[in-house]
């Protein structure tokens, strides 16, 4: 059943990152680009995704499992780490250079062209890496 | 007509819907790139036919929806390494951050998490800054 309801909610991520216009990486860089020609289409995707999502959170709080029976997420860490702004800083960058996040990235997989290939190989490589890149932070600084 | 964000706001609520059946359907957080990066560096193997099959449905509904839309032009820039350079910078960024616009935007806000608008606001001013230089003052995109 799990995996039902992990289809069913993917397609509808899908869907909606389509219908939406998500997967149109001037829609989203537009959004980004107060001084350019400036397109709000993005803000009005944020604020109907968060409608459903908040309304879930609130039947979360009132139930002790999933529908499967498994765990529920417990309540969200509060620590702002380096690591935090760090990467969001860099993804934000990335976002902006190509218009691009990890969902509409897969979204657009059947109709993105080789230019989107290049860009999820890359994204690919980034997040086979940041293992190793998170080690080396969590490394000490040897003293002199 | 401009109602672009009409649909905006339709597929928004879709987002939205599916991110509340991932939550209480499988007691998980509707994350983009914690599913995908949970499969890459081998953290989410456990659960790799869940992250399989919803990522197969992001995949699918776009090609079923396609021929009621004709041509879909994604703009994608065609200049390779400002590619590379973005799909590294939202692979490394993603997973140090440990959420991207829907973990930390859709997810994580709607439950008021800090770190969520944390992430959020800072993603948001970076990409935004990210354009007026790589726009409006070097002109690579």
């Amino acid at each position: 059943m799990y995996l039902v309801y992990a289809f069913i909610s993917g397609g509808l991520f899908g869907a909606g990152l389509f219908i939406s216009g998500m997967t149109d990486t001037a829609k989203v860089q537009g959004w980004l680009d107060v001084f350019g020609n400036w397109d709000p289409t993005l803000a009005f995707v944020m604020g109907g995704a968060m409608i459903p999502m908040a309304i879930a959170w609130l039947i979360r709080q009132r139930r002790t499992t999933s529908l499967v029976g498994t765990p529920l997420p417990p309540a969200p860490s509060t620590k702002i780490d380096g690591r935090l702004i760090l990467g969001s800083v860099m993804f934000g960058m990335g976002w902006g250079l190509a218009g691009l996040c990890p969902g509409p990235a897969i979204a657009s997989l059947s109709y993105g062209g080789p230019s989107l290939y290049i860009f999820v190989a890359a994204m690919l490589v980034g997040m086979a890496v940041t293992p190793f890149l998170r080690a080396r932070l969590d490394r000490p600084v040897p003293a002199e | 007509m401009h109602i672009d964000w009409i649909w905006g706001l339709i597929g928004g609520l879709l987002i939205g819907t599916g991110g509340a059946v991932y939550l209480l359907g499988n007691g998980r957080i509707m994350g983009a790139s914690g599913i995908i990066g949970g499969l890459i560096d081998g953290s989410g193997l456990d659960t790799k036919w869940e992250r399989l099959i919803f990522l197969a449905g992001v995949i699918l509904m776009p090609i079923l929806l396609m021929p009621y839309y004709g041509q879909v032009d994604t703009h994608i820039t065609n200049n390779y390494w400002v590619l590379a350079a973005a799909g590294l910078l939202v692979g490394i960024g993603t997973r140090l951050a440990n959420g991207c616009t829907s973990g930390h935007g859709v997810c994580g806000m709607s439950r008021l998490s800090i770190r969520g608008f944390v992430a959020t606001c800072c993603y948001i001013l970076a990409g935004g800054v990210g354009v007026i230089i790589f726009r409006h003052l070097l002109g690579v995109i």
